[in-house]
């Protein structure tokens, strides 16, 4: 049944996953998952809570392996590279991720934040390309004409929203080939979430962006490929604008019409 | 309506009576304040802060010496308990699961409840005996000890306070689980780790029992870590037992000196801890 409910993209795939097993403990939270994410595309990641969304993009960037008895099986190709098998640092690299909540470095200025993956790795830079990186990054994440002028206050000064931008700078500014993103919108008001959508449609002409909603709206907006988990299973895969509006899964359906998450 | 005139007075009378037993831990601070300050302000001056002591029956004379030695003893043993209890605090929680982190933190709430004179009887025995003389270095490794326990149980308990979001900022950009604590925990966590320091520190400065067999006293100035150093505890011991009126006196300046140290750092670290309760941030 998951082989006709799971498309193929017809874009060439960055992520190949096969056969993706998550566990905590003994208990799988991810049950056999195989699905391609298409390059320079979005992809959502869609489902009701506890479906294991976040669990799912945590093992694309190996975050899932540092709560205590996880352990994943399986594999995750990136571009063709097993990253289960890679030192979990270079995956990292190459993976970037925001969180649900902004997190900022509460000890670093704004510019330093941006940074923070180049400081805190110790690579040194010579001060123009540093500011080139760094006006590079927040004009991407459009924050630059909002901070240009206090570059060097400190970034927790920022509103959530301006925060949550801020975090996304700084996982541009290490250029990653993915962005992972876990419900960036959950703790912002309308206005700045419709900021961030905005953003999200347009940063994917430069990354591939894989990102976990629970909102069903959202998804719709943003996203080229939807993916609804259930459960912990992959339900079904395809472009949005398909699965959206027909369907292949009874649950898929009732998940979009509001009957149950 | 009497019962209810009864209760309002019996209401009332619990909370005067719970109102005195509360000022009662106060009191001691108070009467101890006011009776060293009484008695020790008379004998601080100038020359009691840069001179040695005066031989008995010669008047003025100061305890410099006592004064640089407890600055010295301080700084050398946070030299050896900073770097070994913020690494173990990390490690305690950081990377502590199971039952090897669970020994080093009992071990280290026992370690804070050891007499001090144990601890002196410990730093003569490892460095004292081995050496062949007293020095402030085994002064400071008993100090040391005592520092420990307070430095370890604070670093973790900061440590353990930063949300675990924060680590995976760091972790998500690919910089190590090392780097992650050196660049962004520590840092992140400064100002608590400070107000730990702060705090064993003002605890130790007024020990006299770790230094009676390791730094001894010195009557002299001395500098050199491998020589007895006086101490302001060791002076006070020794000048409040001696039969000469001039030295009681000193004894009680010294008192007071000691006292305020320890009180400044005190207060000094509480202000660090109220600044980080979110004032000032």
């Amino acid at each position: 049944m998951a082989a006709e409910t799971v498309v193929e993209p017809r874009e060439p795939a960055i992520f190949d996953i096969r056969d993706l097993w998550a566990y905590y403990g003994e208990k799988p939270a991810i049950r056999s998952v195989t699905l391609k994410i298409p390059e320079k595309r979005v992809t959502a990641i869609m489902g009701p809570s506890g479906c294991g969304k976040t669990t799912f993009i945590r093992c694309l960037n190996r975050l899932h392996e540092l709560t205590p008895g996880a352990r994943v099986q399986g594999e995750i190709l990136l571009r063709g590279e097993n990253i289960l098998e890679m030192d979990p640092v270079l995956v990292r690299r190459r993976v970037g991720m925001v969180f649900q909540r902004p997190n900022p470095f509460p000890t670093m200025t704004i510019y330093d934040n941006v940074l923070a993956g180049y400081k805190l790795l110790g690579i040194k830079l010579r001060r123009e390309e540093a500011d080139r990186i760094v006006e590079e990054a927040l004009r991407k994440a459009a924050l630059w004409d909002e901070v240009k002028d206090s570059l060097h206050k400190r970034g927790t000064y920022l509103s959530g929203g301006q925060q949550q931008r801020l975090c996304i700078a700084r996982a541009l500014a290490v250029k990653p080939e993915v962005l992972l993103m876990d419900e960036p919108t959950s703790a912002l008001d309308p206005k700045s979430t419709a900021k961030i959508e905005e953003l999200v449609v347009e940063l994917k002409q430069s990354v591939t962006i894989v990102i976990v909603t629970h909102n069903i709206a959202q998804a719709g907006r943003v996203s080229d490929y939807t993916a609804f988990f259930y459960l912990g299973e992959l339900v079904e895969f395809g472009p949005t604008s398909h699965l959206f509006t027909v369907p292949r899964d009874k649950r898929t359906e009732e998940f979009l019409k509001g009957k149950f998450g | 309506m009497k019962g209810l005139f009864w209760r309002k007075l019996k209401d009332r009378l619990a909370f005067f009576l719970i109102l005195i037993l509360a000022l009662l831990p106060a009191l001691p601070l108070i009467h101890i304040l006011y009776g060293i300050l009484k008695q020790g302000l008379a004998s601080l001056s100038w020359e009691f802060f840069v001179h040695l002591s005066r031989p008995p029956g010669e008047e003025g004379g100061g305890v410099g010496n006592a004064i640089l030695g407890t600055v010295m003893l301080a700084v050398l043993a946070s030299l050896m308990a900073v770097p070994v209890g913020v690494l173990c605090g990390v490690y305690l929680s950081e990377y502590a699961r199971g039952k090897f982190g669970e020994v080093v933190r009992i071990s280290a709430d026992v370690l804070q409840g050891v007499p001090s004179i144990v601890l002196g009887i410990v730093a003569y025995l490892w460095v004292v005996k081995p050496m062949g003389h007293f020095s402030a270095l085994s002064g400071a490794v008993a100090l040391a000890i005592m520092m420990l326990p307070v430095i370890v149980r604070s670093t973790e308990e900061i440590l353990k306070m930063i949300p675990e979001t924060l680590r995976e900022a760091s972790l998500a950009l690919g910089v190590n689980y090392w780097r992650t604590v050196l660049k962004v925990l520590i840092p992140t966590g400064l100002v608590g780790i400070s107000t730990g320091i702060l705090l064993s520190l003002a605890r130790i400065m007024g020990e006299t029992a770790p230094l009676l067999f390791t730094a001894f006293g010195n009557p002299f100035w001395n500098l050199n870590p491998l020589q007895p150093v006086e101490a302001l505890p060791l002076t006070v011991f020794k000048y409040a037992i001696s039969p000469y009126e001039e030295w009681i006196r000193q004894a009680w300046g010294a008192s007071v000196v000691l006292t305020l140290m320890v009180l400044g750092l005190n207060l000094f670290s509480r202000f660090l801890a109220w600044r980080l309760g979110g004032h000032g941030r």
